[in-house]
């Protein structure tokens, strides 16, 4: 009989609320979940729900009002700003609606660019890039730039440049959301992939029916409360 | 390096933007170069002054002359070696433009008094002959062509009237600093004259100058030959040359004064320009810094990103700067006559262009840096799209 694996992630009573003017819109309350490592998580609701601002918080990229939000066993609303960017560096993967590649990197330099805060090689770095483009089958493309790219194409250098430094944990906000259907499956398909076969925790943000199928788990978010 | 080649497409991503800026530094550079050149050569005249010669003139003010009487009082002072006297005569040959400094003198006296202006004896021996004659500088006789024998005329302004003076001599400086730009002619054919038509302003000197035994001398005997006259009707200022020649300047300190304000004002400008070009930049690339800080890099990536582009541009400037600052020179120098006696650049002058471009490139990074590290990530992401 194996012991349960702790959760990857615990959020327990978060809140996060804007300032918008001298207004005080609360965006989060009292969120309170966990998440089981090697799980791919759908976030659904609609839009204006605080889809995003919950993933940019387990992300580490912004930060509660109040609560803990415990990751691999560490507490990352305890982090300075600078622990906080290493922490990201190491642990976490991005990917986003618009692709938010460097127009004036090619594919290549775009996934070797989070490496360069690694103290690999430069020829290790060039093995991890070339190896992590293999797996998105772009080899034949890393030296284009993102503007001669399909948005498929792009998304999936993105996936590359998330995965190229071997983070525990893949964020997605609306991977798709920017994507005809087959490009999209493309997209859906690989982080499925890397789920599954490379035991990523995968944490989704998305408003599509389709993307969230993938998921093993789904979760609603309306107005800043989950069900 | 994968960096550097980030920070150099960045630098040419507008490069109609970048290449503006670039030129808006080179003409600043540029301007402040000449200006600081001008502001030098406006000075060379007392560099090149000797501290064993002493001028001494009206006590009142240059413009008035003194008694041709004072030459045997003067040469009797003790520590005075030798004495020669001449007038400022204002000519002006062809038009204001043509500006070159023209003087009446004792025409003997001054060349053993002035042994920086090495003449041919021949030649020296048919200018002091001549009482028509005229020693030129040789850049002067070179600039306008003249030639041993050659009929030069000048528009009397002090003393009206056109002049004609044949060119006996030219005189070649001892140092690379005299002045080859006089025109130099007998007092005597000036003196005749006003005997002739004023004799009021007959027997009238300018300025006298006088050699002394030793530099350290200068105070006293200046002290001696002023007492000489004191209480008559023309009392008397003597100063070493060099003093006369500051003080010449100091009649122009406030035009120098604006110079000097001007040349940095100059920098000032690139300055902004280079700081609207880089908060441009940088407010255009917040969503990419936001990606670049979600990936993990810190405040300090970031501001190297920012910083080396930012001094990419100004190093550019810079050597273009250097590159076209002697040939800009060329064509001002040429443009603006014969004003100066010498207008060369000086080469530590690029020091300061290099310090000028690297503050400027800081300058201008400084507070869009500021503004990429402090945006919140979230806030930055939400700007793509
Ligand atoms: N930086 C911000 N400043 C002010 N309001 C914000 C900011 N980010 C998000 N919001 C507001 O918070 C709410 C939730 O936003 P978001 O998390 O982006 O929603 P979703 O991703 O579910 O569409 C929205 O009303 C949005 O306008
Ligand atoms: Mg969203």
């Amino acid at each position: 009989m194996s012991r349960q694996k702790p959760p990857i992630a615990e959020i327990s009573h978060v809140y996060k609320s804007y300032r918008r003017g001298d207004q005080i819109v609360p965006v989060l309350e009292d969120i309170t979940f966990s998440i089981e490592e090697g799980e791919f998580l759908a976030l659904m609701g609609p839009s204006g729900s605080g889809k995003s601002t919950l993933l940019n918080l387990i992300a580490g990229i912004d930060r509660a009002d109040s609560g803990t939000i415990m990751i691999g066993g560490l507490d990352i609303t305890t982090l300075s700003e600078t622990e906080l960017a290493s922490w990201r560096a190491l642990n976490v993967g991005f990917i986003f609606q618009f692709y938010n590649l460097i127009p004036v990197l090619t594919a290549f330099e775009n996934v070797e660019l989070p490496l360069l805060l690694t103290g690999l090689s430069r020829k290790e770095r060039a093995d991890h890039v070339l190896m992590t483009l293999s797996l998105v089958n772009l080899l034949d493309r890393m030296d284009h730039y993102p503007s001669q790219l399909s948005g498929g194409q792009q998304q999936r250098v993105a996936i590359a440049r998330a995965v190229v430094t071997d983070p525990t944990i893949l964020v997605a906000d609306e991977p798709t959301g920017d994507l005809d259907r087959v490009s999209a499956q493309e997209v859906l398909g690989l982080m499925e992939r890397l789920n599954q076969e490379l035991q990523k925790t995968v944490i989704m943000v998305t408003h599509d029916p389709r993307a969230a199928s993938k998921a093993r788990l789904v979760r609603n978010l309306e107005k800043g409360i989950l069900t | 390096m994968l960096f550097f080649k980030l920070i150099i497409k960045n630098t040419f991503r507008h490069g109609m933007r970048t290449i503006l800026t670039i030129m808006g530094l080179v003409i600043a550079l540029i301007a402040f170069g000449l200006l600081r050149t001008v502001i030098k050569a406006w000075y060379s005249g007392v560099e090149a002054s000797s501290s064993t010669r002493l001028i001494t003139r009206n006590a009142i003010s240059l413009i008035f002359p003194l008694p041709l009487s004072y030459k045997d009082k003067i040469k009797s002072v003790e520590g005075v070696t030798a004495v020669s006297y001449g007038n400022w005569f204002g000519g002006i040959y062809i038009d204001q433009k043509h500006f070159f400094a023209n003087f009446a003198v004792d025409p003997k006296s001054y060349l053993k008094l002035y042994p920086e202006y090495v003449v041919d004896p021949a030649q020296k021996e048919a200018f002091l002959k001549d009482r028509r004659g005229f020693l030129a500088g040789r850049q002067l006789a070179d600039k306008y062509g003249w030639k041993l024998g050659d009929t030069v005329t000048l528009k009397g302004t002090i003393y009206p009237g056109d002049w004609d003076f044949v060119l006996r001599a030219i005189y070649k400086g001892r140092e690379p600093s005299t002045d080859e730009m006089q025109f130099i002619f007998h007092w005597n054919y000036v003196n005749e004259y006003l005997k002739g038509v004023h004799s009021s302003r007959a027997d009238q000197v300018g300025f006298y100058m006088e050699g002394i035994e030793r530099p350290d001398m200068a105070a006293q005997v200046a002290a001696k030959i002023d007492a000489l006259f004191k209480n008559s009707l023309a009392e008397t200022l003597t100063e070493t040359e060099k003093a006369f020649q500051l003080s010449f300047i100091n009649m122009t300190e406030t035009i120098l004064a604006v110079i000097q304000a001007v040349s940095f004002i100059v920098i000032a400008i690139i300055m902004a320009v280079a700081a609207n070009t880089m908060a441009m930049t940088v407010r255009e690339r917040i969503g990419e810094y936001a990606i670049m800080k979600t990936l993990g890099m810190g405040a300090f990536r970031i501001g190297a990103l920012i910083f080396g582009e930012s001094l990419t541009i100004c190093a550019i400037g810079c050597g273009l700067g250097i590159a076209l600052t002697y040939p800009a020179a060329r064509v001002f120098a040429h443009a603006v006559g014969s004003i100066f006696p010498s207008f060369d650049v000086d080469p530590r002058l690029f020091i300061f262009y290099a310090a000028a471009s690297f503050l400027v490139g800081v300058v201008a990074a400084i507070v869009p840096t500021w503004r990429a590290v402090r945006v919140p990530i979230a806030e930055g992401l939400r700007r793509i799209g």
